[in-house]
């Protein structure tokens, strides 16, 4: 019943809209004019409102900016991050900088140049100055900034792993995270899919010596200002770990390893301080994945070394879990 | 070529092999195909504003596989969104854009009788047309369409068991893309050869206008990156049908262990992008083409740095086919590789920048004609340097570590891809309309139109920046499992408040269109006093374009206000004067 009564409203909108439409055409027929001639009064009004909606936009943008700065990501949780933040505010001034002197000029040149019946246009083809100037001056800037990315993302991406990184493998699955450690030896014993059985979810080969003190969990756990180095795997399709807060994120991908190393110098005490006591660091799932993909989560944990070493202790290994207790 | 058979109804309006009827059948499909694609975006945006709740448009579509009694679950979301994504990209800003306008500008702005083969044309359209049948047919699949997102990345579209759109819905789509790629590249050939050959006399390729120019190389770049997605595609139909291992390895989903090994999903990606990115400038160029014709017209001034404008074509052009990389930087492929598609990337900026820089030149002293066309193509170049300019941020693969996939690229791409090629596309529409239907659109329903538009548009798209540098991630069915995106719920309410209104101007353009088509006033020859080839056919549309000899190009297109004529605009088939000089 409602569907009938929609369409015939629908219907009748139509109707009357074809009626005033063709009010407007005949009455500018009797007046002899032709309707749809664009005259100097529209123009004026047109151009008038490409300075008032235009400029209108650029104030919502600047409101948007100011209203919802609180709402965008804290400053970076990591080493590297610090470097990408940098980054990040000298493009976005500059396209901010660039934005707000060309959208005013394409909107003001519409207003000001609005036409007359009576004015003629400025023949001007082309003028090579002023297209080599307007060539060259991007080129330089964006050289600039393709040096100042390049060296960020090298920073970002060959760290250099020692001794003293500690190894944590990020297993992505349709919908969870498991995190696997390395235990005391910082080496991961071998797995491989088809050794996922029963409590072996991540597939860890036993038989490797390194296997035995790997231990598995749920959350992760970072010490404060030391290097981690993220290994992941994917069980079924493409997931993408996503740690925003650190200025972090690497595809999990079947079949393929992938890694991502970083440094971690705020420890989540010092974040719920500046945040608000609600705050987490958190790992999301950035690539679809199927139905759940929007609640795909692990609680990430910076700590200092003692609240570290408390927590990793009480952490069965793999041999006791998998071998022992069956 | 002159000699033309007699036309019956079939013949004229159905199987037709004229351009103008081919451009007006490849328009109506797309605008049927961006009705349902905008309906479903409509759809997914009152469940982000009010998650669980089912809107009154949901309840109002028929009971299949979408409308049936689990409402709208995350599934049905992500499919969507994919075919939301597959629609807007193929069906309405491929062929809608460059099917209409290429077809439809090509013969007329060169002085041609049709293209250089009618039957291929025909069989372009007839190709994309069962393809819109096709992906059609899946909506009403039990499984539902494809809804792996529109870049359907295996494993997750090669596996049913990994999302029900998997299924039948995938094949589906496969099949469909299939028959597009064959549609899109029997048309592409065609418009190539025909701008190659065709040209009448005079018509130099420095006299070509810039339509015809963003139309070419928009074929060029479309014969040479869609032939890709096609093999692309076939390669995930042996993996999901034959049991081979393209893209699967390592694979246990729902606890059985897949025999799959040695493939790499990365090897899809690669693939998928070098047709993908190309495929952005597919859409974006016959944009920017139009735009550059309509901006000329209506300053009453040639376009400025013509040669400029060809150049950044060209150079936009072949820059597009190295750097798909940047679609990947996450997937852990060597950091060296992301730092040369960084580079490449970045450079798209210098053309891009005098594209823009040339626009505004061409508006300064002009003597601007507001029509309902020319509103739109001052929207395009808006969109053009809004959206253009967070690309610097997306293109720098440090930046996007921490944009990647978020909602700051669905802004990104909505503006500077969708709202500049769809704002070029309704410039092009209310600009050649009256070539098209001898008749004129109702200029103040444009107006409406396109303010309502203008404001909505940025209203839906600008707030997603936030979004993203929030760290939210796009294709999330929902907000509410992370307490740190609660605070963005406001902003999703305002999105979707725009974009049902947004939708709601749209009607508008359509009365307008339909109306237009059989009321509206009837257009005189050169409405626009416009000095390309197309205005001198008469308004009575026949088959072979000009009544008796093809007309003889003397000058390029942009001679408006030029000191010394009588009218400001100069007809391309009018003789140079004695001294003077060309431009």
């Amino acid at each position: 019943m409602t569907n009938i009564l929609i369409f015939i409203i629908v219907i009748l909108v139509i109707a009357t809209l074809v009626q005033i439409v063709r009010v407007g055409e005949l009455l500018s027929e009797i007046k002899n004019k032709d309707v749809n001639e664009v005259s100097d009064k529209d123009n004026n009004t047109q151009g008038l409102l490409f300075l008032i909606v235009g400029f209108g936009f650029l104030i919502f943008v600047v409101w948007q900016m100011i209203t919802w700065n609180h709402l965008l990501l804290p400053p970076a949780s990591s080493v590297h991050g610090t470097q990408i933040d940098l980054l990040m505010k000298v493009s976005m001034g500059l396209i901010i900088v660039v934005f707000f002197i060309t959208s005013p000029m394409l909107f003001y040149f519409a207003f000001k140049y609005r036409g007359k019946k009576s004015n003629n246009a400025y023949f001007l083809s082309h003028n090579n100055k002023l297209e080599v100037v307007w060539t060259v001056i991007p080129t330089i800037i964006l050289t600039v900034l393709i040096i100042f990315g390049l060296k960020t993302w090298d920073n970002a991406m060959n760290v250099e792993v020692t001794e003293s990184t500690k190894l944590i493998e990020v297993y992505a699955k349709q919908y969870n995270w498991t995190a696997r450690y390395s235990g005391i030896d910082n080496k991961l014993g071998k797995a491989n899919y088809k050794l996922v059985k029963g409590k072996n979810t991540l597939g860890v080969d036993m038989l490797d010596v390194n296997s035995a003190d790997d231990k598995m969990a749920r959350e992760v756990h970072l010490v404060v200002n030391e290097p981690v180095l993220l290994k992941f795997r994917s069980q079924d399709v493409i997931h993408s770990a996503f740690l925003p807060h650190f200025r972090v994120q690497m595809n999990c991908v079947p079949g393929i390893s992938t890694q991502f190393g970083f440094t971690p110098n705020k420890t989540t005490a010092q974040m719920k301080e500046s945040e608000g006591e609600d705050f987490e660091y958190v790992l999301l799932c950035n690539k679809i994945c199927g139905a759940s993909h929007f609640n795909m989560q692990m609680k990430f944990i910076v700590e200092t070394q003692e609240e570290y070493d408390i927590w990793i202790a009480s952490q069965d290994n793999l041999e006791k879990k998998l071998l022992t207790q069956k | 070529m002159s000699e033309h058979h007699k036309e019956n109804f079939i013949t004229k309006y159905v199987f037709s092999m004229d351009h103008k009827m081919i451009a007006k059948q490849f328009l109506l499909t797309g605008m049927f195909m961006a009705v349902v694609g905008m309906l479903m975006s409509a759809i997914f945006r009152v469940q982000l504003a009010n998650p669980g709740e089912s809107s009154i448009l949901y309840n109002l579509l028929p009971s299949t596989w979408l409308n049936d009694a689990g409402g709208l679950n995350p599934d049905k979301y992500l499919a969507l969104v994919t075919m939301h994504g597959t629609i807007l990209v193929f069906w309405v800003l491929t062929a809608g854009l460059s099917g209409t306008f290429a077809n439809f500008l090509i013969p007329l702005q060169i002085g041609a009788r049709d293209m250089a083969s009618g039957f291929l044309n025909m069989l372009s359209y007839w190709f994309f047309f069962i393809a819109t049948v096709v992906l059609m047919s899946s909506l009403f699949v039990e499984s539902g369409p494809a809804s792996g997102g529109w870049t359907i990345y295996p494993p997750l579209s090669a596996l049913p068991q990994a999302i029900p759109g998997s299924g039948t819905g995938m094949t589906l789509w496969l099949i469909s893309i299939t028959l597009f790629v064959v549609g899109s590249l029997l048309g592409g050939l065609n418009y190539i050869v025909t701008i190659l050959n065709l040209r009448t006399i005079g018509m130099t390729m420095k006299r070509l206008p810039l339509t015809v120019w963003a139309l070419l190389i928009t074929a060029i770049l479309g014969v040479l990156s869609f032939p890709v997605l096609l093999s692309c595609g076939l390669l995930l139909v042996f993996d999901r049908s034959f049991g081979t291992s393209f893209y699967l390895s390592d694979i246990i989903i729902n606890g059985e262990v897949l025999h799959n090994e040695g493939g790499s999903p990365i090897l899809f990606e690669h693939l998928f992008w070098f047709l993908g990115h190309p495929e952005v400038y597919i859409i974006l160029l016959p944009a920017l083409g139009i735009v550059s014709e309509v901006i000329a017209v209506n300053s009453r001034k040639p376009i400025f740095g013509y040669k400029a404008m060809v150049g950044a074509l060209l150079l936009i052009a072949f820059l597009s086919f190295i750097v798909w990389g940047h679609h990947m930087f996450m997937t852990g492929m060597n950091p060296f590789l992301g730092s040369v598609f960084t580079f490449t990337t970045l450079l798209i900026a210098i053309p891009s920048a005098v594209k823009v820089f040339n626009y505004l030149a061409t508006l300064w002293r002009g003597n601007i004609r507001f029509t309902p066309a020319m509103l739109f193509a001052i929207g395009t170049v808006s969109a053009f340097i809004t959206g253009g300019l967070t690309g610097i941020i997306l293109g720098d693969s440090a930046l996007d570590i921490n944009v990647h996939d978020t909602y700051f690229v669905v802004g990104h791409f909505h503006i500077v891809m969708g709202l500049s090629a769809i704002y070029g596309m309704f410039a092009g529409v209310y600009h050649w309309f009256p070539k098209m239907y001898g008749r004129m659109m109702n200029k103040h329903l444009g107006y409406i139109h396109f303010w309502g538009t203008f404001i909505c548009a940025y209203g839906v798209f600008f707030p997603m920046h936030f979004l993203g540098l929030a760290g939210l991630p796009r294709r999330y069915y929902s907000n509410s499992a992370f307490p740190m995106f609660d605070g963005l719920s406001d902003i999703n309410a305002l999105i979707t408040f725009f974009a049902l209104a947004g939708a709601i101007v749209q009607a508008i353009f359509l009365f307008n269109f339909f109306y237009s088509i059989f009321k509206g006033t009837k257009a005189s020859q050169n409405p626009w006093k416009s000095n390309t080839l197309e205005w001198t056919t008469p308004i009575e549309r026949i088959h072979g374009n000009w009544p008796g000899e093809l007309p003889v190009v003397k000058r390029w297109a942009y001679d408006y206000s030029k000191p010394g004529a009588e009218e400001d605009f100069i007809i391309q088939t009018e003789p140079l004067k004695d001294g003077e000089i060309e431009h």
